[in-house]
C-alpha cells in the first residue's frame, strides 16, 4: 500500500556528463509532445466554454418589437444581478446547503464505521462487505435514482406497503421529504466506495502501531479512536472534499426523480435551475452569470474546506 | 465492552450495511421477473406466480426496432472510446508532469485540478453552442470529444508516475541514448500500466453515467447512450411503461456490474486517498 508513504524530497539528478544539453532540449520538446494532445483537448472541453460563458454572462440580448431576435448588448452586471435575485436559483442553493450539510457527514460517518468493522473482523463477513460496496458505484446515477424511485412509489415499493401495515401513511415523494429520498439515493451510491477508500487508508497503517497500543494497554475501541481515526483523516478529508463537489453538481437524481414526483420544481438544484433558465427560458446570459456565480461558490466552498481540514489536522499533529 | 458482544455489534453493523447496498439490486431483479400487472399486486422484495423475466427482455429488446440495443452499443462506444483515449492521454500528461521540469508547470496543473470543480451547467451551455457551430450536434463526436478529457486522470496519472517510475532508470536510458517519447513509450508507460486501469475505469464510469452532456447534445434518439434512453422511457411514467424501465435498467447494469467484480482486484483506491499527500 502507498497511502502513507510520503515522498522524500529528491535530491536533484546529479548532473549528466556531457550530453547535458542536447538532453535538456529533446526533453523540452517531448513534454510539449506528450502534453498538448491533452492540452488541446481540455482548452476545447474546459477553457473554451468557461471563457465563452464568462463574456456572455455580461451581454444579454436586446428583444425587438416582435421578440423575434434580438441585438446582443453589454449589459454589465445586470446579469449578475438577475441572478442573485432569481429566487429558484436562491432556493436551490439553500436546498443543496441543507443536503450537503446533512447528507455528507451522515455518510461519510457511516463510511467510516464500517469500513472500521471491515478493518476489525476476519472471516467471510468483512469480504462480502467489500464486494457488495462496489455494487451501488457500478450502478449509474441515473439507474439508482430510477431503482429508488420504484422504491418510493406507492403500488411498488415494499417500504410504503410494510409503513402502511404499521399504520404509517408515507409518502417518500412529498414536499417536505423528497430532498431526504435523494439524500439517500446519492448515501446509497456513495457509502460503499467512500468506505473503501477509507479501508485502504486502514490496511496502510502499520501493524506495530497497534501491538505498542495493545502493550500500553488500549482496548480495541480505544485503538480505533486514538489510532485509526486520526490516521485516515487524509482520505476523510478527500472523501468529504469529492462529496462537497458532488453536493454542488446535484443533478441526474432529481432530473430522473421528476418524472415521478411533482415536488421537484424545473429549478430544484442549482445545476437544474441554469439548465432550466438556459433552454427553458432562452436567457443565456443570465443562465451564465449564474453558471459563474455557481462556480464561484464551488471554488470558496471546497477551498475553505480544505483550508480548515488542514489547519486541525495540522493542529491535532502538533499536539 | 466484552469483546464479544462488541464483535458482535460490528457484524449486525456490517450485516445492515450488506443489506442496504443489496435491497434495492435485489428488489431490480424479482421486480423484472414479473408482468405488469404484477409488479402492484405481488409481494415487492419476492418473485411473483408467473415467471416473465425473458417475456420482458423481449419486450426491451424489440420496442421501437430494438432501440434499446443500439443505446446499450451506444454507451458501449462512448464510455469504451472516452476511456481508452482519456486514458492514454492522461498517461502522458501526468508523466510529463511528474518527470519534465518546465516553467508554468504547477499553474497549469493547479488550473487542470481546478477544472474539476467547474459545474457541470457552466460547461454543457457552450459546449452546445461550440459544437452546432461546428456542426458537430448530434454526432457522436459531441459526447466522445469532451469525454476525453480527465482532469481526474491527469492527476492520478502524476502520482502513479511519481511513485513507480524511478528517475534513476529513465537516466540510464538516456545515457544509453534513447530518445525521450521513447522512454515514455517502452519504460514509463509499461510501469504506469496497473494504474492505469484505475484511470480507465474512472474515466469508463464517468462517461457511461453521464447524462447531463448526451441530453444536450443529441436529439437523435439512435444516437442515445442507455442512460438517456432509460430516463426518456422513464420520462412517461404510465404504469404500463414501468415494466420497460425497470428490465431495461436490470439489462443496463448487469455488464457493468460483471466488470466491475471481475477487476475489482485492478482497482486501486488507494491511489485516490494516496492523492491527499501531493
Amino acid at each position: 500500500m502507498t497511502i502513507a508513504v510520503q515522498t522524500a524530497p529528491r535530491a536533484p539528478a546529479p548532473p549528466l556528463p556531457r550530453k547535458h544539453t542536447t538532453i535538456r532540449r529533446a526533453q523540452r520538446s517531448a513534454t510539449w509532445l506528450l502534453l498538448t494532445p491533452f492540452l488541446v483537448l481540455f482548452v476545447v472541453a474546459f477553457v473554451l466554454p468557461l471563457c465563452y460563458a464568462v463574456i456572455e454572462s455580461f451581454f444579454t440580448e436586446k428583444k425587438s418589437g416582435l421578440g423575434i431576435g434580438g441585438e446582443r448588448v453589454f449589459a454589465g452586471l445586470a446579469n449578475y444581478a438577475t441572478a442573485i435575485l432569481d429566487t429558484d436559483l436562491l432556493e436551490g442553493v439553500g436546498r443543496v446547503l441543507l443536503f450537503g450539510v446533512v447528507q455528507v457527514p451522515l455518510m461519510l460517518l457511516v463510511a467510516l464505521a464500517l469500513a472500521l468493522a471491515v478493518d476489525a473482523l476476519k472471516g467471510v463477513l468483512p469480504k462480502i462487505v467489500r464486494l457488495t460496496a462496489f455494487l451501488p458505484y457500478a450502478v449509474p446515477g441515473v439507474i439508482a435514482a430510477i431503482l429508488w424511485a420504484f422504491l418510493y412509489l406507492r403500488g411498488t415499493s415494499p417500504f410504503v406497503a410494510i409503513l402502511a401495515r404499521l399504520g404509517v401513511d408515507a409518502d417518500f415523494l412529498s414536499n417536505d421529504v423528497v430532498l431526504w429520498s435523494i439524500a439517500n439515493i446519492v448515501t446509497w451510491t456513495w457509502t460503499g466506495y467512500n468506505m473503501l477508500v477509507i479501508y485502504s487508508a486502514l490496511t496502510g497503517i502499520p501493524r506495530d502501531l497497534y501491538e505498542a497500543a495493545a502493550l500500553d494497554g488500549a482496548g480495541a475501541w480505544r485503538v480505533a479512536r486514538s489510532i485509526k481515526v486520526p490516521l485516515v483523516a487524509p482520505a476523510l478529508v478527500l472523501t468529504t472534499f469529492f462529496s462537497i463537489v458532488g453536493t454542488v453538481q446535484l443533478y441526474a437524481e432529481p432530473t430522473v426523480l421528476r418524472s415521478y414526483s411533482s415536488a421537484i420544481t424545473a429549478g430544484f438544484t442549482p445545476n437544474m435551475a441554469v439548465q432550466d433558465v438556459a433552454f427553458g427560458l432562452n436567457n443565456y446570459g443570465v443562465a451564465a452569470a449564474m453558471a459563474v456565480l455557481l462556480a464561484l461558490g464551488t471554488f470558496a466552498l471546497s477551498f475553505g474546506f480544505l483550508r480548515v481540514a488542514n489547519r486541525v489536522t495540522a493542529g491535532r499533529a502538533a499536539v | 465492552m466484552p469483546r464479544f458482544t462488541s464483535r458482535l455489534l460490528l457484524r449486525a453493523v456490517l450485516l445492515v450495511g450488506v443489506a442496504y447496498f443489496l435491497i434495492p439490486v435485489w428488489w431490480l431483479i424479482t421486480a423484472s421477473t414479473k408482468s405488469s400487472s404484477e409488479l402492484f399486486s405481488s409481494a415487492p422484495l419476492w418473485f411473483g406466480e408467473n415467471f416473465s423475466l425473458f417475456a420482458n427482455i423481449a419486450a426491451v429488446l424489440t420496442r421501437q426496432d430494438g432501440l434499446f440495443l443500439r443505446w446499450m452499443l451506444n454507451s458501449v462506444i462512448y464510455a469504451g472510446g472516452g476511456a481508452v483515449g482519456a486514458t492514454l492521454l492522461s498517461a502522458a500528461a501526468g508523466y510529463v508532469f511528474a518527470k519534465f521540469e518546465f516553467r508554468g508547470r504547477n499553474a497549469l496543473f493547479g488550473a487542470i485540478l481546478a477544472s474539476i470543480l467547474l459545474p457541470a451547467s457552466l460547461l454543457v451551455m457552450p459546449l452546445y453552442l461550440l459544437f452546432s457551430s461546428l456542426g458537430m450536434i448530434n454526432t457522436m463526436w459531441a459526447v466522445i470529444i469532451p469525454s476525453l478529457v480527465s482532469p481526474f486522470g491527469v492527476f492520478l496519472s502524476r502520482i502513479t508516475a511519481q511513485e513507480s517510475v524511478p528517475d534513476e532508470l529513465l537516466d540510464a536510458a538516456r545515457i544509453d541514448g534513447a530518445g525521450e517519447i521513447r522512454i515514455f513509450n517502452t519504460i514509463g508507460l509499461p510501469i504506469m500500466v496497473p494504474a492505469l486501469l484505475t484511470v480507465f475505469l474512472f474515466s469508463f464510469v464517468g462517461v457511461w453515467n453521464n447524462f447531463f452532456l448526451p441530453m444536450v447534445t443529441l436529439n437523435d434518439a439512435k444516437l442515445w447512450p442507455a442512460m438517456l434512453g432509460l430516463y426518456f422511457w422513464g420520462n412517461q411514467p404510465s404504469e404500463l411503461n414501468y415494466q420497460f424501465v425497470i428490465t431495461g435498467s436490470l439489462l443496463s447494469i448487469i455488464p457493468l456490474a460483471i466488470a466491475f467484480i471481475g477487476l475489482q482486484r485492478y482497482w486501486r483506491v488507494d491511489l485516490t486517498a494516496g492523492a491527499v499527500k501531493l
